[in-house]
């Protein structure tokens, strides 16, 4: 059995073992075990594949395996990892962990909040380990569908039209991205041949250059929709708004990924000519993202709308640098994804114990809860930090990374922008400290609040777990940076169509 | 008849025989045994069914007007699998009171216009193909008004027969044309001769028009949402599903071999045909509230996908349009299945009564919520497969824009279907439908259906059959 395909077959397993459970207390143990496992597996993946390079293995992909599936449309199922795929995957294990433990409490239909939630997850892990863009394609969907119902049975708020608006625009989305997906097939062999969904053998050739022109633009909006470009973003506020609380750590921190990661593993990556063509209109349009999405954040009174505000700045980062097309900011890219990913995870979860406990997310009704609940202030604190970049924890890293790497281009055109998107930063401070002050400082504004608790085991559990791996990142950057950086050199050269070997 | 004939034309020969079984079986039988005559057809369809898909030769018969080959065959196979569901999950309603009086007529009925869809799949010439035709239509009418006492019923039937007979007339005048220009009515012929003069294109248009109107395509679907309304729920799940599928595939097998020296000039036409299919079936459908109303408007919306296929035009649309009608049958019937089994247990057929449908029948919600993802093309059941696959072939054919309109409509249908399962698990109800338990009969149906909607997808080795017996058609 190849290592790969235990990350979609524990899944499985685990909502099979969930099927036997009898009540709310068995589900989420069943869960948390297979989901432990997984996490356990995750680990065991890193190792393996640092173990195997280090060992001087230097092929693209490692732990691959090939079946054919489908064999008139050469359809394969075909799996394998690089770098990136296993930071990502290994960003996916800790999410969705510290996400079962967040949902601990989830007592309505809880069997089929689990199920719902981890065939999401089964849909996400099969999205990064696949190298045959129709599998790509099909686990993609799977991770978006089960949201509909996450949402409209367990969200808050307007929820049924949250759903309804994040379902249908995420599906929109897929239906750009599955044109691009076609039309790289049917030119996936330009000189005759067999034709192929291999994201390794497309690689190889050329497309021709109409046909990327027109196909670029479906593909990276497809997956830019995902990854919140604006002005494809709205789903994003209000689908994280009304989610529940697991829900919103794994769509923000994991889901919202898949944009990004598609963009330039099959956007970007099989279509270079056209990618370096259009690259500026989507680099106008990251930029606003980051920037509005920045000054969106500092108007909201909700605390997750303010977080949503913040993925869709934070996200719209990660597709500017991949739209920078060189080794630094693409480095910076995956590294942002995966710090993102954790703290975005961070908040939501501590947003949903906050809730829980006062009943309200509006900041001008709190005050002060620093005072009742020391533990979950201070992660509060911890994650915000990282979000606004301080050094020692992942988000400086990978903002550093990002913009040294946007900053290598001495045009001018690539210089505003980058200076623009780096005023974020600056926003981002104004935002994360004003929520601070109001939310854990002063007085507290509702006597009732004094009565309320601190977290919970389960809790602090899924607190530390997202903190510890943030703050590995921040002060252990380079291993991580290591692992991506080489493995994305192969796609650097391809996208710019230069020899980049000599530096790393 | 030799044997080696009787094994060609097996399908019709032992469907015609169980009918007339039937008939005397039902003679037979004293006004309290009727309902043992339902056991009995299932049996004996059963062994129809398993009997279809023995493996036998092609062959030509009647000097050219009946041909068979693997593939019709398969075509047959595939509609006999859909009518065993539908005669399990008919069982409910068939034992009702009201119907005890002509439970054999349904089934001679049902068996009539198959037979007629059997001859119309291996026609090997126009004659056979109108006989076939009219043979599959006529008796339909009278499905439709199978519960005459309803007056919906029975406006149903007076519906279908009038604009079954208007198309047919246009079907006609086409076919006639056809000969008059050709002067032949054999498919190879024809099929050696058509040219784009103006007279032949003039029949060309009817007869496409005649088959639009039967697959109801926009702008000739207005009869489908009032006879799939007023006509008892099993009888519209058979019309959206077997008659049309059985429409499709012929409509598949004409366009490829008799037309396709012209088939610069039909693509056009599908083209926007295509389109305006999936856009008005989709935008109607959205506002419906009666579910069969609801699921017809789906259907249309889906017939517009199936052109996508014909639009491939080489193997890979005749693959994906069978594979598609395949997936579909399944999905589909999962959908009418819930919704006649909870026509026969409460009468009630609002997309209102399904609210909060979940707290008290779970098994019949994720049925539901099944078949909604299956024909919105949500993987990973088959539905998606079935999408994929027409888009494939579409694709195959540079037609990236149409794909593109295609799956934003298959975006806005999941808006529909998603409304569906929002009843369903959503929406609140102090009052929702009491919990009831279906027969055995009709449940081994829409178990049937599941299984079909989680196995067809992952199980490509179908999908490589169908392949390889379409390879054969000729072009």
């Amino acid at each position: 059995m190849n290592i790969l395909s235990l990350f979609v077959l524990i899944p499985v397993l685990t909502i099979v073992g969930i099927l036997f459970t009898k009540d709310y207390k068995q589900t989420r143990v069943v869960s948390a075990i297979g989901m432990g496992i997984q996490l356990v597996l995750a680990g065991l993946l890193i190792y393996l594949y640092l173990a195997e390079r280090n060992a001087g293995n230097t092929a693209a992909m490692l732990f691959t395996y090939d079946t054919v599936w489908f064999p008139t449309l050469n359809i394969h199922y075909s799996v394998g990892v690089d770098g990136i795929s296993v930071a990502m995957i290994g960003l996916t294990a800790i999410v969705v962990f510290a996400g079962i433990f967040a949902s601990w409490m989830v007592t309505f239909l809880s069997r089929e909040f689990f199920i719902s939630l981890i065939l999401l997850s089964s849909g996400v892990f099969g999205f990064f380990i696949s190298l045959d863009l129709f599998t790509m394609f099909l686990f993609y969907e799977v991770a978006v569908i089960p949201m509909y119902l996450l949402i409209g049975i367990w969200g808050s708020g307007p929820k049924e039209y949250s759903a309804m608006k994040l379902t249908l625009m995420l599906m929109a989305g897929s239906a750009l991205i599955l044109v691009g997906l076609l039309g790289i097939y049917f030119n996936s062999a330009p000189g005759g041949g067999q034709l192929t969904w291999n994201i390794q053998q497309i690689a190889r050739i050329q497309i021709p250059i109409q046909m990327q022109r027109f196909l670029f633009p479906f593909t990276f909006i497809g997956f830019g929709i995902l990854g919140a470009l604006f002005p494809f973003h709205t789903w994003s506020p209000d689908g994280h708004a009304s989610a529940p609380t697991a829900v919103s750590m794994l769509h923000a921190g994991v889901l919202m990924k898949l944009g990004g990661y598609g963009a330039f593993r099959v956007a970007m990556y099989l279509m270079p000519e056209a990618a370096q063509e259009q690259a500026w209109i989507f680099i106008i349009l990251t930029s606003i993202s980051v920037v509005y999405g920045a000054f969106g954040a500092i108007w909201q009174k909700d605390l997750k709308y303010i977080n949503a505000y913040s993925s869709v700045s934070h996200c719209g980062l990660v597709l500017f640098a991949v739209l920078m097309m060189n080794q630094t900011a693409m480095n910076g890219a995956v590294i942002q994804m995966i710090s993102h990913g954790l703290m975005t995870a961070l908040f939501f979860a501590l947003i949903g114990m906050i809730y829980g406990r006062t009943h309200t997310r509006m900041i001008n009704e709190m005050g002060g809860l620093m005072k009742v609940m020391p533990f979950l202030g201070v992660a509060w604190v911890i994650g915000g930090l990282a979000s606004l970049g301080l050094p020692g924890l992942s988000g400086f890293v990978a903002e550093m990374t990002v913009f040294v790497g946007a900053f290598q281009h001495t045009d001018v055109f690539h210089r505003t922008v980058t200076i623009l998107a780096t005023s974020s930063i600056v926003v981002t401070a104004v935002y994360i400290l004003r929520v601070v002050g109001a939310l854990l400082f002063g007085p507290i504004k509702d006597d009732h609040f004094l009565q309320l608790d601190d977290a919970k085991w389960y809790e602090r559990f899924s607190t530390i777990t997202l903190i510890v791996s943030i703050a590995a990142i921040g002060l252990a950057p380079l291993w991580l940076s290591d692992m991506i950086g080489s493995s994305l050199v192969p796609m650097v050269e391809k996208i710019t169509g230069m020899s980049i070997a000599g530096l790393f | 008849m030799s044997i080696t004939d009787f094994l060609t034309m097996r399908h019709e020969v032992l469907l015609t025989i169980l009918a007339i079984l039937i008939l005397i079986i039902d003679l037979n039988l004293k006004k309290e045994q009727k309902h043992y005559i339902i056991p009995i057809v299932l049996c004996l369809f059963m062994v129809h069914v398993i009997i279809g898909f023995l493996p036998a030769e092609g062959g030509v018969l009647f000097g050219g007007m009946y041909k068979t080959s693997a593939l019709t065959m398969m075509m047959k196979n595939i509609l006999n699998v859909g009518v065993m569901i539908i005669l399990f999950q008919s069982n409910g309603w068939l034992r009702k009171p009201d119907n005890q009086e002509k439970m054999s007529e349904y089934f001679i009925l049902l068996f009539s216009t198959l037979i007629g869809m059997y001859f119309m799949i291996s026609s090997g010439d126009f004659l056979m193909f109108y006989l076939g035709l009219e043979l599959a239509t006529i008796p339909m009418a009278a499905l439709a008004a199978y519960t005459h006492h309803q007056s919906r019923s029975a406006e149903a039937g007076i519906k279908l027969i009038l604009s079954s007979a208007l198309s047919s007339g246009i079907l006609l005048f086409g076919l006639s044309l056809i000969y008059g220009t050709t002067g032949s009515i054999y498919f190879d012929k024809i099929g050696e001769v058509f040219t784009n003069s103006p007279l032949q294109i003039l029949a060309f248009i009817f007869f496409f028009t005649g088959m639009a109107f039967k697959i109801s395509l926009v702008p000739f679907h207005l009869w489908t949402a009032d006879v799939y309304e007023g006509s008892p729920v099993n009888v519209t799940s058979y019309f959206s599903v077997i008659s049309k599928g059985a429409a499709s595939f012929i409509f598949v097998i004409i366009l490829f071999t008799v037309f396709h020296s012209i088939s610069y000039l039909w693509k056009d036409i599908v083209y926007l045909i295509a389109v305006s299919t999936m856009t008005v079936g989709n935008l109607f459908a959205m506002r419906q509230k009666n579910m069969k109303r609801f699921l017809a408007f789906s259907s249309i919306a889906q017939a517009g996908f199936i052109l996508l296929g014909i639009l491939g035009g080489n193997v890979l649309g005749m693959t994906s349009v069978i594979y598609f009608v395949l997936v579909y049958i399944f999905s589909n019937l999962g959908a009418f299945g819930v919704v006649a089994a909870i026509s026969a247990a409460t009468g009630k057929e609002s997309m209102d009564d399904y609210d909060g449908l979940y707290a008290t029948n779970p098994k019949l919600s994720l049925l539901m919520t099944l078949s909604m993802f299956s024909l919105a093309g949500i993987p990973p059941v088959a539905g998606f497969f079935g999408k994929f696959f027409l888009f494939t072939a579409a694709a195959s054919g540079g037609y990236y824009w149409l794909v593109f309109i295609a799956v934003l409509n298959a975006t806005v249908s999941l808006y529909y279907y998603l409304l569906v399962v929002k009843a369903m698990f959503i929406n609140k109800n102090e009052t929702p439908l009491a919990h009831f338990k279906s027969d055995f009969l009709t449940r081994v149906g829409l178990v049937s259906c599941m299984l079909g909607i989680f196995v067809l997808g992952f199980w490509s080795q179908i999908y490589e059959i169908i392949n390889s017996l379409s390879i054969g058609i000729t072009f």
